[in-house]
């Protein structure tokens, strides 16, 4: 009988199953500079990794207690992040390792572990010390402005400089003015600047007595767009003349919008349209049919797709940056006027910072390289300086 | 195809080519098709703001965040639910207006707060998201080694590009005359911008004729083809 037992046992593949080794050094800790619910795991392999199949992250809220399966993993995995967590509750963690045959082996538990929200994002440190900055330039550029604002030079802009005879020309000819803000949004900067240039516009169509439509396609922004245009009149002694209907919201769809804006268009035959702000493919339509009703047509926006369109078919274009300038160009009050010369200085310090690492770059191109690691020490700074850039 | 499905055909067709009319002119035709765009528009746009907005993501979310608060002690849940306040007064502050004069002027603060918020996430997200890597991409060497064709065309375009953003944003500067080599500087970035311009507008010329081939496509195909594959069915 021991005979043919053994004699089985010999002839047979019959492997006795082995035990396996689990998982080590897990690490289990919330996740740093987040949002809160999640938590970041990260394993030592198994001595036995090359037995292994199955790897499986599981989660339970007593270390005692029944653990759910979060993930299976049939590949070797050795990290893992739980974003389901629930913040400022406690969990255990442990991993399990299986082989082909279904030999199972824990990890240790290891817990307990909460996730929780961050107030603040320390990656993101070159962000707020590039926008303190940025910051720090525009206050005290506002500060030398309320000295004496006279020696704060802008350059001729032509588009801003034809506001105020674009406005007489539709007064002259005794059409209404049709001011357009776009499809974008009240926390766009270009509808912001657009809003600025509004003041301007409706001040002077309050002092000319010349009637302002302005269709729109958010509420919000028609809101604020009413309250400007209130605020203009108020200022020039002339709120009798303001009518509320006339700053009306149109849709809140894209070409519902255009078609909506061409067909008052083409009802009122405005002298004179303006188009700042955010818009896209419906830039060419609303400008195309301002200049088949015969309207003057300043347009202006930061949409780079845009901008080939607006300057084909509209008299005066605003490029960008130039829509963004126009509130201290047309105002010239302390606190725009300071914001563009910080801008202009940001812009100075940007060239600087573009040619000296590309100088850098370039030298350390030139330069002899050490044959083993193939640098030097110019390609070594240029490489730090682009990554440090990037990194954020 | 159905009956129900060529009306559709049919009023999709009607309505595209009254839409097209106002190549000619404006005309009756293209009023009735643009008051029913506007209109229908509009009211898509009220019931997804009353369904979308204020029923899934205020109603509901507060519901579900009090409720797992109330039943299981979640204090997230809490959290969440008392924060979806904020924007529910800020909403009815802005109402304040069309209630009179007197406090029309509180829907000035929920306006002032949203721009506040826009500039920002604006400043933040363009330092970041803009101006940080596209500082980074425009800066490379002048000139890569070892000689060859390939590294010589690499340097040409790593030279385009630093002088293209360096031009460009000379242009943007306010703050000087572009009158002598600010001028001169300024004046190859207005070539640049125009160049990008021209490239841009044939782009997108391409994608404007390819939504007409579309809808030329479908009077032809889907109304003429359907309406015949109807008839012949009869």
């Amino acid at each position: 009988m021991v005979f043919l037992v053994l004699l089985f046992f010999f002839q047979s593949d019959y492997e006795p199953l082995k035990p396996l080794s689990p998982v080590t050094n897990l690490v289990v800790e919330d996740v740093e500079n987040d949002a809160g619910g999640s938590i970041d795991l990260s394993w030592k392999p198994s001595p036995d990794s090359a037995r292994v199949v199955t790897y499986k992250v599981l989660r339970g809220l007593y270390p005692d207690g029944e653990f759910t399966e979060l993930v299976v993993f049939k590949v070797p995995t050795y990290s893992f992040r739980d974003a389901t967590t629930e913040d400022r509750v406690e969990y255990f963690y442990m991993v399990q390792v299986i082989d082909e045959r279904g030999v199972v082996a824990s990890s240790e538990i290891v817990g307990p572990r909460i996730s929780k929200p961050h107030w603040f994002n320390t990656g993101r440190l070159a962000v707020l010390v590039v926008a303190m900055a940025y910051a720090l330039m525009v206050i005290l550029y506002i500060e030398f402005a309320k000295r004496d604002t006279s020696k704060m030079y802008i350059r001729r802009i032509a588009g801003l400089d034809q506001i105020d005879e674009a406005v007489g020309r539709a007064t002259e000819m005794g059409k209404p003015i049709l001011y357009s803000l776009g499809i974008g949004f009240l926390t766009d900067v270009a509808t912001l600047a657009s809003l600025s240039i509004l003041k301007r516009v409706a001040r002077r169509a309050a002092e000319y007595e010349t009637r302002i439509v302005i269709p729109n396609y958010d509420p919000i922004v028609m809101t604020a767009a009413q309250e400007t245009v209130r605020h203009a009149f108020v200022q020039t002694g002339r709120p009798d003349l303001y009518a509320e209907d006339d700053v009306t919201f149109v849709t809140n769809d894209q070409f519902g919008y255009a078609a909506g804006v061409d067909g008052i268009m083409l009802r009122e035959r405005p002298g004179t349209v303006f188009l700042q702000g955010s818009f896209f493919a419906e830039s060419l339509i609303l400008a195309e049919t301002a200049h088949s009703v015969g309207a003057i047509t300043i347009a202006g926006t930061d949409q780079a797709t845009q901008l080939p369109f607006f300057f084909a078919a509209c008299d005066y274009t605003l490029i960008g940056e130039e829509l963004f300038a126009a509130s201290a160009y047309l105002d010239r009050n302390p606190q725009m006027l300071g914001s563009l010369k910080g801008e202009d200085l940001a812009k100075i310090i940007i060239v600087v910072i573009i040619l000296l690492v590309s100088i850098f770059g370039t030298i350390g191109e030139i330069l002899p390289k050490d044959a083993a690691t193939e640098t030097n020490v110019m390609s070594e700074w240029f490489v730090k300086l682009k990554d440090f850039l990037g990194r954020y | 195809m159905s009956f129900a499905n060529l009306l559709g055909l049919w009023v999709a067709a009607t309505l595209t080519i009254a839409i097209l009319s106002f190549l000619y002119r404006d005309n009756p035709l293209y009023k009735f098709a643009e008051h029913v765009y506007v209109g229908v528009s509009a009211a898509y746009f009220i019931i997804y703001s009353a369904k979308f907005t204020m029923e899934l993501q205020l109603i509901n979310e507060f519901k579900s965040n009090l409720e797992a608060y109330l039943q299981q002690g979640s204090t997230s849940g809490l959290v969440e639910a008392l924060l979806l306040i904020i924007p529910t007064i800020l909403g009815i502050l802005m109402l304040t207006r069309w209630v009179g004069p007197k406090i029309g002027w509180i829907s000035r603060w929920p306006i002032a707060f949203t721009i506040g918020l826009g500039a920002g996430l604006g400043i933040t997200g363009g330092i970041q998201g803009v101006l940080l890597p596209q500082v980074q991409a425009t800066i490379e060497p002048l000139w890569v080694s070892p000689f060859s064709g390939a590294n010589l065309w690499a340097a040409v375009g790593s030279l385009l590009m630093i002088l293209g953003v360096v031009s460009t944003l000379i242009y943007f500067y306010f703050s000087r005359p572009h009158r002598g080599f600010i001028g001169v500087v300024s004046r190859i970035g207005i070539i640049f911008i125009m160049v990008s311009f021209g490239a841009a507008f044939g782009a997108t010329v391409m994608a404007r004729v390819s939504l007409l081939i579309g809808r030329l496509y479908f009077l032809v195909n889907e109304w003429i083809g359907g309406t015949i594959d109807f008839i012949q069915a009869l």
